[in-house]
């Protein structure tokens, strides 16, 4: 089988983790800049991450003929210093051109707040200007619900955001229908007692069907998994699922969506990219 | 897949998660006070399992989530508790 990560973040990861997605079928790993588990103090620290992101890391993943992109932005967690935002935000089109990155993201709310929001508009308007797609980050546990609906009202409200080409991530059984029904892809993330089990998800495909849907790990410094979306697949497996209903959850609407970008391949079987 | 096959395949784990969280709030009942509002939330939760229908995922997560419309002025910190204070519950609500 082999299967996208559409969302993993890989620098907080060994390099065995490459190996060990590599062996399992992963044909392309996406990695969106999110919040490095503590806040960075300057513009210059984002300077280098995403340097990191889009040369050291991509070489590191090469090694084991691994495609990697990345997804710029400042995290919504470290949005609510607007003076910061701004500045990183100000960085941000001079990566735009670099031959890994997909978009901005992983944009979005952590604890639903107006300095948030504003960040968020903010980016939203910046992927609108330079014609990139868009990654979305929605806030945990109880802050889901309500943090999903004031993103929404953000996306709906710049009429130059086409929802084809917008993924809503870490969506669940509350949020996934306001998603959907809006037009946006949605992202079901599979990441232990905060998100997804891969029971869930693929219950959530029963329920929700596949169109517009994928599945990711979002493996980073927590207690996560690399391997999570393998193991959903084994999961629908279990339930009955063949290859090819299985394969265009993982792989195929991966694919579609971030093909959107010209700049996204995937390894194909047997040879390198 | 039939009831019959998804019970083979699911029932053995979902008793476990089941004695799982009675021992949970045995655990809780046993501890001292003060008391928490995300027991309250967590007990009003599992009210939603008895009722019929086939989206009791969505409900449970629906309890436990913050209704609210309005942004937040200033953000609390960065972290989620996982449940929301209803209004007779703030009094012994500790800082999420």
């Amino acid at each position: 089988m082999r299967y996208i990560e559409p969302h993993a973040h890989m620098v907080s990861r060994v390099t065995d983790d490459y190996l060990a997605m590599v062996m399992a079928g992963c044909a392309a790993v996406c990695e969106p800049a999110f919040w490095a588990g503590f806040d960075r103090g300057s513009a210059q620290g984002f300077y280098d991450y995403f340097c990191q992101l889009t040369d050291y890391e991509p070489r590191r993943a090469a090694r084991y003929q691994l495609p990697h992109f990345s997804w710029l932005c400042i995290n919504p967690k470290e949005a609510e210093d607007m003076g910061l935002a701004r500045e990183v935000l100000e960085i941000i089109p001079g990566f735009l051109t670099r031959e890994n990155v997909l978009g901005i993201g992983e944009i979005g709310l952590n604890k639903n707040t107006r300095n948030e929001i504003q960040i968020l508009e903010e980016h939203v308007r910046l992927a609108a200007e330079h014609g990139q797609l868009i990654l979305v980050h929605t806030p945990h546990l109880e802050d889901k619900w309500k943090g999903t609906r004031l993103i929404l009202d953000v996306l709906r409200a710049d009429p130059r955001i086409s929802p084809e080409r917008v993924i809503i991530d870490h969506v669940e059984e509350h949020t996934i229908g306001m998603v959907l029904d809006a037009g946006f892809w949605a992202g079901i993330t599979l990441y232990p007692e905060s998100k997804c089990t891969p029971a869930r998800a693929v219950d959530m495909f029963e329920t929700a069907g596949a169109d517009r849907l994928w599945l990711n790990c979002a493996c980073d410094w927590g207690q996560s998994d690399p391997l999570a979306v393998p193991k959903a697949a084994f999961e629908m497996r279990r339930r009955g699922y063949g290859d090819a209903v299985i394969e265009k959850l993982v792989f195929e609407n991966p694919r579609t969506f971030l093909s959107q970008s010209p700049r996204f391949h995937v390894r194909e079987a047997g040879c390198a990219a | 897949m039939d009831r019959q096959q998804l019970l083979d395949l699911y029932f053995v784990d979902a008793r476990a998660r089941l004695i799982d969280i009675a021992a949970f709030l045995d655990r809780i009942e046993r501890a001292e006070p003060p008391e928490d509002f995300r027991t309250e939330a967590f007990l009003q939760a599992l009210k939603e399992l008895e009722k019929p229908g086939p989206d009791r995922a969505r409900r449970v997560l629906l309890a436990l989530s913050d209704p609210t419309r309005e942004p937040v002025s200033k953000s609390p910190g960065k972290g989620a508790c996982g449940a929301f204070p209803s209004s007779s519950s703030l009094k012994s609500s500790p800082s999420p």
